[in-house]
């Protein structure tokens, strides 16, 4: 494949009839074009790629929850009869979860900076107090399911409720795979050292918990304060 | 113990079902006796089952699609046989609820599991090659991928023993397909048979984006790339933006169905017209899903047997690009007449007709790549030619149908099913057929049979257009789609024709298979040994054919667009190769078993959900979970072909480069 | 492709207009690529060998400014078709509309005169040369509402109204239909149109009226059971405001089935 040499000067002569490239034929453009900072360099490495990879997964995850999004905005009034959000939502509460995801995610990336300095003690500190900011979010958001469903507030009541209870709770269902994940990481850690695939694991997991982290910011926003506003 | 499934499920008083059924258990049963007792078992566990390769998963979807094509076609001859049948006073062969169950069988398997596989096998076996790389971004993901659409379509092919298929049409509109309406499993096989072959289907978009985007070989800028993989890239980038909300709507349809919640109910303030908007903003890209990788096949044919470049390849990416926005603007059109209002009906008409710009720059740039070329009529472009009449045709009844009011009478008619299938068997279909006639002798080693190839053509070519030139006409009598029996006896001759064409189509499959079946017994004949038979001009033909596990011996330099016919026309006027590189050891990712095994379980979390088997959906997520972390455990994930090994095998390529040089000469020295 | 009426009529000159404008341009594309095959075949040495030739400004010019072109006059049409032929756009005339609410059942049609205070099931009487004004909901699953002959269909859907506007030109019997499909009796969801001059119109109202059973809710709740007989019958009075009640969701909305078709069990098991 290194057989290869550049090409004739007719072909050359033909990009010059072209001047705009708009053509598909440049085979006379040889090595210099390639010199010209296409920046073509090659196959990634694979820190890149998997890093990059996984980014395109939570987009698209995120896609999914414009979707529930869309959904909760679409029924935000079909109550039905049913109690609405502003009965419902207890801003303090929601405020201390807000505070217990947002101070999990700083601390995850604190850890991700201790497992770069590949120090495991303080790698395992810190993801350890994620995953318990992590849980006290989880038994905060489900306890305040329970006392919905106590007033009456199933998702059943209302079409409202719906898609309340799924969109919030497909990020609670979010923060729970991410701790299980977590603790298969924590097991890695201490098993495995600082292997380049558990380094690629620690990076995706702090990306994913990251990106919870934004959605529950626009969560918040849409359906807590803007719910109890109106 | 077994939720709802009982005997009762297994419809043993039904003769279709069944006997399809036993012949089916019988042909696996059949298949695996002779895998084991041939002692194949290891090579196929081994080499295909747990491969990360490629170039295996790719052909591995292609079968399924294959497979499953051959099933959807199945329940194609029953529909029209039936219609054809069940005219006037007569009630033809099939029950409404069992005709109801095939029709929406036909649309689910056609798009999610014959038509998906095909488009992405295609995709995973010739891009990376194309692209000059070793294999995907993620090798063991896209064994996932293709296991979890295997085990959709397993659970799709299930329903047919155990229980009922969905009876509510491809898209399962609510409130038909809630349990007030449609009370039975059928609605539940199609959720989560769709729900993990889309799962199956975002790993892989996923997986290729960053391929295209990540792993190119050096030198292979974007304007440099082949035009297949340009629409691979646009594809992915689409399953990236829409899958997941399918994924999303097929999610609240399933908490509405399992647990009574209200997203699309008639009670408690839900919203039925949130589904079908939510289902189309998938549904409409999901056709540019489809296409956008059959106009990269034709792009490539085109070229290759004019013996020229693509004419503007650069408008070509751009109207690639330019389909890929407008088609998610575009959803609307497959409602015009829930009374959206004039105005928004407007704009989506008119987003829609603009597409057919993108369309239309393509179809002119393939007949100026055909202007001043020496075109080679082989079996690929003889589909490719009837694709252009076929397309153009089907555009146009496209674009009519995007017009609000000409759709107020033809929405939901015969005229719409004959316009879809007219873009997607006249599109994607013909596309699939060339690029695995075209794409064969490299996979394989040896050519398909071409007189076959040619007969398979004909007959599908004339049989589609005896089949729905007659449902054109029907359509704009006012008949409409997914009639069980028909009240208008004067609609029968055109019905009876509609039969006769398919009997044509039937035909033309079979010149498939005795083509496929010819080929393998005179595969010595039809031998390449040169890994070039077409006089190709993108990357995958610089490897032999078949091309080894690595692909490539050295990641190959590219330094121009049509990279391989650089290096060829090179070759040829200095008379020799370039000088032998220096290998290296390469190492390649191991085979996992854990494709397979999360697919297993997710067949088996998904047969339970559907039962209402609980503790059988609990110990399917605790061993698939179970099973990723055992698999995140392994040390070892790549293992070393070590540098002779290499260098033997790229020498006997090389070996049969210079015999290709040597015949050319002698063959340009006689005349002189 | 027969119409009776003006928004038929509309319709198809929409379709046949639309379509001449894309064979202008489609019959020779294809002309045009099979010229091209031929001509440059491999054995046809004749015909001149450009290996590189590759682009030319002025062709691609031309092939985006072909199908832009037709597009833009195609938007013309949409946008000028999509206002005038709007189904919830009151139709022009003299005459005052009859209003008409329709309700599709499971698998039947149920068409309420407000005004005249009958109702008829599967039978659609209009007087010919006037606008009808269709109110539509569903009592359960989407339909569409669909008579060929007179033009534009639109959906039926629970909790919802849809508007149409149709006309038939003359006296004649056609078809209706419903164009989405809504379960197991849906290929015999069909009703008759009849279109009668005016006078014998107001005679079948008059007819109509008195006899035959009352439409009340109970009556209604009872037509919403599935039933694939198509038989068509009337009521002699209908309850007021029924149609607003089914439609704003006050009465309940059709059950489904009651036992089960085919081979699948009932879904009696305590998990459901």
């Amino acid at each position: 494949m290194s057989d290869i040499v550049p090409a004739s000067a007719e072909a050359v002569q033909r990009v010059r009839e072209d001047p705009h490239r708009l053509g598909h034929r440049a085979h006379g453009e040889g090595a210099p074009v390639m010199g010209a900072g296409h920046g073509e360099t090659g196959p990634a490495n694979s820190r890149i790629i998997v890093g990059y990879g996984f980014w395109i997964f939570l987009l698209s995850d995120i896609v999914m929850f414009s979707a529930f999004f869309a959904a909760y905005a679409v029924l935000m009034n079909a109550t039905a009869g049913g109690p609405t959000g502003r009965e419902l939502f207890e801003l303090p509460r929601v405020a201390i979860e807000t505070g217990c995801l947002l101070l999990s995610s700083f601390v995850c990336g604190l850890s991700f900076a201790a497992s770069v300095a590949k120090n495991r003690m303080w790698t395992q500190i810190f993801l350890l107090i994620t995953g318990l900011l992590g849980a006290a979010f989880l038994y905060l958001e489900i306890d305040e399911f329970i006392g919905f469903a106590a007033q009456g507030a199933t998702p059943q009541r209302s079409a409202f409720l719906s898609a309340f209870f799924s969109l919030v709770g497909l990020h609670g269902a979010h923060v729970f795979v991410g701790l299980l994940w977590l603790g298969t990481m924590m097991a890695q850690v201490q098993a495995k050292g600082f292997s380049r695939m558990v380094q690629h694991r620690l990076l995706c997991f702090n990306l994913f918990w990251h990106a919870l982290d934004i959605i529950w910011v626009a969560l918040f926003t849409v359906v807590y304060l803007m719910g109890a506003a109106t | 113990m077994f939720g709802k499934l009982s005997w009762a499920a297994v419809p043993l008083h039904e003769p279709i079902p069944m006997i399809t059924s036993v012949v089916v258990i019988l042909i696996l049963l059949g298949v695996i006796g002779w895998v084991v007792a041939k002692g194949h078992w290891r090579y196929i566990w081994d080499e295909w089952i747990t491969s990360v390769d490629h170039k295996r998963i790719g052909i591995m979807y292609i079968l399924l699609g294959a497979v499953m094509l051959v099933r959807g076609f199945a329940d194609a001859i029953m529909m029209r046989t039936q219609q054809a049948a069940a005219i006037g006073e007569s009630a033809g062969y099939l029950p409404p609820e069992h005709y109801n169950q095939i029709f929406s069988a036909h649309g689910t398997i056609m798009i999610f599991f014959a038509a998906m596989p095909l488009v992405i096998g295609m995709m995973n076996y010739v891009m990376p090659l194309q692209l000059g790389v070793r294999d995907v971004a993620f090798p063991t993901l896209n064994s996932v991928g293709f296991w979890l659409t295997a085990a959709g379509a397993l659970l799709v092919n299930i329903s047919l023993f155990v229980g009922e298929f969905a009876r509510t049409g491809w898209l399962p509109y609510p409130p038909l397909s809630e349990t007030t309406y449609t009370p039975g499993v059928g609605v539940d096989y199609y959720l989560w048979a769709v729900q993990i072959s889309g799962i199956g289907t975002l790993m892989t978009g996923v997986n290729l984006v960053t391929t295209v985007l990540k792993m190119r070989a050096p030198g292979m800028s974007y304007l440099r790339m082949p035009m297949f993989c340009w629409t691979t890239l646009a594809s992915n980038l689409l399953i990236i933006a829409v899958f997941p909300i399918l994924t999303a709507t097929l999610a609240m349809l399933t908490l509405d169905r399992y647990f009574g919640f209200h997203f699309f109910t008639n009670e408690a303030g839900g919203n039925q017209m949130m589904f079908v908007n939510l289902i189309w903003a998938w549904g409409h890209p999901e056709v540019y899903i489809l296409v956008l990788p059959a106009f990269g096949i034709f792009s490539e044919i085109f070229s290759t047997f004019s013996g020229k470049p693509l004419f503007g390849y650069r408008s070509m990416v751009a109207a690639t690009l330019f389909i890929v926005v407008v088609s998610c603007m575009v959803w609307l059109h497959h409602f015009f007449t829930m009374g959206a209002g004039p105005a928004v009906n407007t704009f989506f008409g008119i987003a829609s007709s603009v597409i057919a710009v993108g369309t239309g720059v393509k179809i002119y740039n393939w007949i100026f790549t055909m202007y001043g070329g020496r075109v080679r009529f082989e079996v690929p472009m003889l589909w490719s030619m009837g694709f252009l009449v076929t397309f153009v045709i089907g555009g146009m009844t496209g674009v009519l149908l995007a017009i609000p009011p000409a759709d107020f009478v033809t929405h939901n008619s015969m005229f719409l099913v004959a316009h879809f299938h007219n873009v997607i068997l006249g599109g994607v279909v013909f596309a699939l057929f060339a690029a695995i006639e075209y794409w064969f002798p490299k996979a394989f080693g040896f050519r398909l049979h071409p007189g076959w190839g040619k007969a398979a053509f004909w007959f599908a070519f004339i049989g589609f257009w005896v089949t729905f030139t007659p449902l054109y006409i029907l359509g704009l009598q006012g008949m409409t789609r997914r009639l069980q029996h028909i009240n208008y006896p004067e609609w029968a001759p055109m019905l009876y024709l509609s039969v006769f064409g398919v009997a044509i189509l039937v035909v033309g499959a079979a010149c498939q298979v005795i083509q496929l079946v010819v080929s393998i017994r005179d595969r010595d004949k039809l031998r390449d040994v040169t890994g070039d038979p077409w006089d190709g001009r993108s990357m995958e033909w610089a490897t032999p054919s078949p091309p080894p596990m690595f692909n490539f011996a050295v990641i190959p330099n590219v330094e121009g667009e049509e990279a391989y016919w650089g290096i060829k026309t090179r070759a040829i006027e200095t008379q020799r190769l370039g000088p032998e590189p220096v290998y290296k050891p390469i190492h390649m990712p191991l085979n996992s078993p854990v494709g397979v095994i999360t697919a297993f379980f997710a067949s088996v979390t998904g047969f339970a959900l559907i039962w209402h088997i609980w503790w059988l959906v609990i110990l399917g997520l605790v061993c698939a979970f179970a099973g990723f972390v055992w698999f995140a455990w392994r040390d070892i994930h790549e293992f070393e072909i070590p540098a002779e090994e290499v260098a033997r095998i790229d020498r006997a390529r090389r070996a049969a480069r210079r015999a290709i040089l040597e015949r050319l000469a002698r063959e340009q020295g006689k005349p002189a | 492709m027969d119409p009776k009426g003006p928004v038929g009529q509309g319709n198809r000159q929409i379709i046949v207009d639309a379509t001449l404008i894309m064979l202008f341009i489609v019959v020779p594309t294809i002309l045009l690529a099979l010229w091209m095959g031929w001509r440059y075949r491999a054995s046809n040495t004749k015909a001149e060998y450009l290996p590189y030739w590759s682009f030319s400004g002025r062709i691609e010019a031309v092939v985006w400014a072909i199908p832009i072109l037709v597009i833009m006059f195609l938007s013309g049409e949409i946008w000028i078709g999509s206002h005038k032929l709007d189904p919830f756009r009151p139709l022009e005339s003299d005459q005052k509309p009859v209003e008409v609410q329709v309700v599709s059942l499971d698998w039947r049609w149920l068409f309420i005169y407000p005004e005249e205070g009958v109702a008829s099931v599967n039978e659609l009487v209009i007087p010919a040369g006037r606008p009808v004004h269709f109110s539509i909901t569903s009592s359960s699953v989407m339909n569409t509402f669909f008579v060929p002959q007179l033009g534009s269909m639109i959906y039926a859907m629970n909790g919802m109204v849809s508007q149409l506007h149709l006309q038939a030109d003359q006296p004649g019997e056609f078809r209706g239909i419903s164009g989405q499909f809504s379960g197991d009796g849906f290929s015999d969801m069909t009703f008759k149109v009849r279109s009668l001059p005016a006078d014998q119109y107001a005679g079948w109202v008059s007819a109509t009226r008195g006899a035959g059973p009352v439409l009340d809710q109970t009556a209604y709740a009872g037509l919403t059971h599935q039933s694939r007989d198509t038989r068509p019958f009337t009521f002699g009075a209908v309850q007021p405001d029924l149609f607003n009640a089914i439609a704003t969701r006050q009465a309940p909305p059709g059950p489904g089935p009651v036992a089960q078709y085919g081979r699948e069990t009932t879904p009696a098991s305590g998990e459901n």
